[in-house]
């Protein structure tokens, strides 16, 4: 929080506490600004939310322990996949909300070590291959596991899942307040969404500066190094790949009951990268970093979107760039400029893994 | 003074490690008695940073032992054999660039849960390192090789260890700075630690150390005291003789 309101240009370093409500405020009212836009739109911030949750978890992995992983959307299928299993009529069991949203986050947790064992003497674009690779083997199982046996339901995907249930309150359903007003589901997925992101964000940043955060921290700068100073590395990465693969797939689990549908193309390679993407356009190593780039790289190709169609329109008479073309021209762009500009990404990580105040107050008697 | 009936605190014996096939130390034996300065000296690729490493746990080995105070340690991985006193500074130092100085010295105690003897060793470091103590909050990456040095020996010391292995302290510094180097290796080794220093710069290695190895394609060719070698004209004329010429 603290990272994020020191982020807020202008008022971030003159008034701490002013940025911190600004925020807070903006991240209520969001849904009511974007609803002005048509519903879509809540729905966008709703999916930029499921986003960042995805960024907070690859970044732990990438950031904070230093291992690239382009696989990551496998964690988000794993976890999808398995709120469409146990809550919807394919196998016709409806497990409640409660109970599959951590079985999804073992399952995935247990993935991020199935993937962690064989990779752990792996580094740099060895690792990257390894796990870019293991990514495309969970969507292949996902997309082909329909015979002989029918699991998965191959590239129809699963539909009709179950949407969350809380204390038996729908989230789905449009909340009636009086007869003439109704807060919408989308409103209702939004702030569930973001009182998970609020959580994964307070849990990360213990982490960080954390026992286990400085050890990532160490093994991150010198792996050797960090061995020969008594840190158990292959018990670390592996920490790392589990916790961050937790994440994924809870961020699975929503996703899977917010869109109700299933399928493999969800979690193409695109996908893996398109999260990376965001990691190191926000500042890789950085909480705050890994936030705003999730938020702005999963809003910026939807109004593009909205821009280019009648931009052109207007200019040519008709379209001559589809805006799913131009959507990848133009984040590859961004990303060149990135990298020009701002090597570090938008918000530069702090590569120390205490804060000044953290150490000080460690240090005195 | 090391005696000889006491177990030694450190034994090697036909130690052999590989890098794929390709061996890199054939069978050495060598051992270290308690609060002994030992040196092994070599050239390039004799085979020195693969022993050190070897002993450290961070390489696995292919035959033969390693005994710490009388165990075989050979099974146990780094970080443990870390908890029963070993510490190693690995070659090119291993500093954690990104971070401070005092979060990497900090870095060193790790593994250990005493608040208070944490903070008196540091104190302890600061006053025998007063160049790091002026350079707590830098980034590490910006110090000088010299004090980089100084903090990646800081740190190992942090665990409380009983042997401490030095790879090439004096690698890529001036002759300066390395006196000073070795000035700090020897108060550290006057504290009661035992120490294995490999080192290229054989002259000053040998004048420092009590007992030395000479290593050659990863055989142990010649041992003896540190005067002994010093004097050994194969010794001079192998690892010392462009030393001998510049004032």
């Amino acid at each position: 929080m603290n990272e994020l309101a020191a982020a807020v240009p202008w008022l971030g370093k003159r008034n701490p506490a002013a940025a911190r409500w600004l925020i807070l405020i903006l991240a209520i009212a969001a849904p009511l600004i974007a609803w002005q836009f048509g519903r879509s739109w809540v729905r966008i911030l709703d999916f930029a939310l499921l986003y960042m949750m995805l960024a907070l978890g690859l970044n732990l992995v990438v950031g904070f322990a230093g291992l690239l992983d382009l696989g990551y959307i496998a964690f988000y299928a794993v976890g999808a996949y398995t709120f469409a299993f146990l809550a919807s009529p394919h196998f016709e069991v409806h497990l409640p909300f409660w109970l599959v949203l951590p079985l999804g986050a073992a399952f995935a947790a247990l993935a991020g070590i199935m993937l962690g064992f064989p990779v752990l003497r792996l580094r740099g674009d060895y690792l990257a291959i390894v796990t870019l690779g293991f990514g495309e083997i969970v969507r292949i199982f996902m997309l082909n596991l329909n015979y002989p046996v029918n699991i998965t339901n191959g590239p129809q995907g699963i539909g009709m899942i179950d949407p969350i249930v809380l204390f038996g309150w729908d989230l789905s359903q449009n909340l009636q307040i009086t007869e003439r007003f109704a807060i919408n589901s989308l409103f209702l997925y939004y702030y569930a969404f973001l009182a998970c992101v609020a959580g994964s964000i307070l849990f990360i940043r213990r982490l960080q500066i954390s026992r286990v955060g400085r050890a990532w921290a160490a093994m991150r700068e010198d792996e050797l190094a960090a061995k020969a100073i008594g840190i158990n590395t292959r018990n670390l990465k592996l920490l790392a790949f589990a916790l961050g693969a937790t994440f994924g797939g809870v961020a699975g689990c929503l996703f899977g009951a917010f869109q109700g549908f299933v399928s493999p193309e969800s979690f193409s390679l695109m996908e893996s990268i398109a999260v990376l993407t965001m990691v190191v356009f926000g500042g890789m190593g950085n909480i705050a970093g890994a936030v705003i780039g999730a938020f702005v790289l999963a809003l910026l190709p939807e109004i593009l979107r909205h821009i280019a169609v009648p931009l052109q329109q207007a200019v040519f008479g008709h379209v001559l760039l589809d805006p799913e073309v131009l959507r990848m021209l133009l984040l590859s762009l961004a990303m060149i400029l990135m990298m020009l500009l701002r090597p570090t990404g938008l918000i530069p990580a702090r590569a120390r893994y205490a804060h000044p105040e953290n150490l000080h107050r460690s240090s005195q008697p | 003074m090391p005696t000889e009936e006491k177990t030694p605190l450190l034994q090697l014996q036909a130690l052999q490690v590989a890098y794929g096939g390709i061996q890199a130390v054939k069978g050495i034996s060598l051992e270290l008695h308690h609060g002994e300065l030992v040196c092994l000296i070599g050239a390039n690729g004799a085979g020195k940073t693969t022993t050190l490493n070897a002993i450290a746990g961070v390489l696995p080995i292919v035959g033969g032992s390693i005994a710490y105070e009388g165990k075989p340690i050979a099974n146990l991985p780094a970080h443990k054999r870390l908890r029963q006193g070993i510490a190693l500074v690995p070659e090119g130092r291993g500093i954690f660039t990104r971070l401070t100085v005092e979060e990497n010295l900090r870095m060193g105690a790790y593994t250990r849960r005493d608040r208070a003897g944490v903070e008196a060793d540091l104190e302890r470091i600061y006053t025998m390192l007063p160049r790091v103590k002026e350079r707590l909050h830098q980034v590490a990456g910006t110090l000088s090789g010299g004090e980089q040095q100084m903090v990646a020996i800081g740190r190992a010391l942090l665990s409380r260890p009983r042997l401490l292995l030095l790879d090439e302290p004096s690698m890529g510094l001036a002759p300066l700075v390395v006196e000073k180097i070795f000035e700090v290796v020897q108060s550290v080794s006057r504290e009661g630690v035992t120490i294995l220093l490999v080192e290229q710069n054989a002259n000053l290695a040998l004048e420092f150390a009590q007992r030395a190895y000479v290593m050659e394609s990863g055989q142990i060719t010649l041992s003896g005291s540190g005067a002994e070698l010093l004097a050994d004209p194969k010794v001079r004329a192998a690892y010392l003789g462009e030393l001998d010429e510049p004032a």
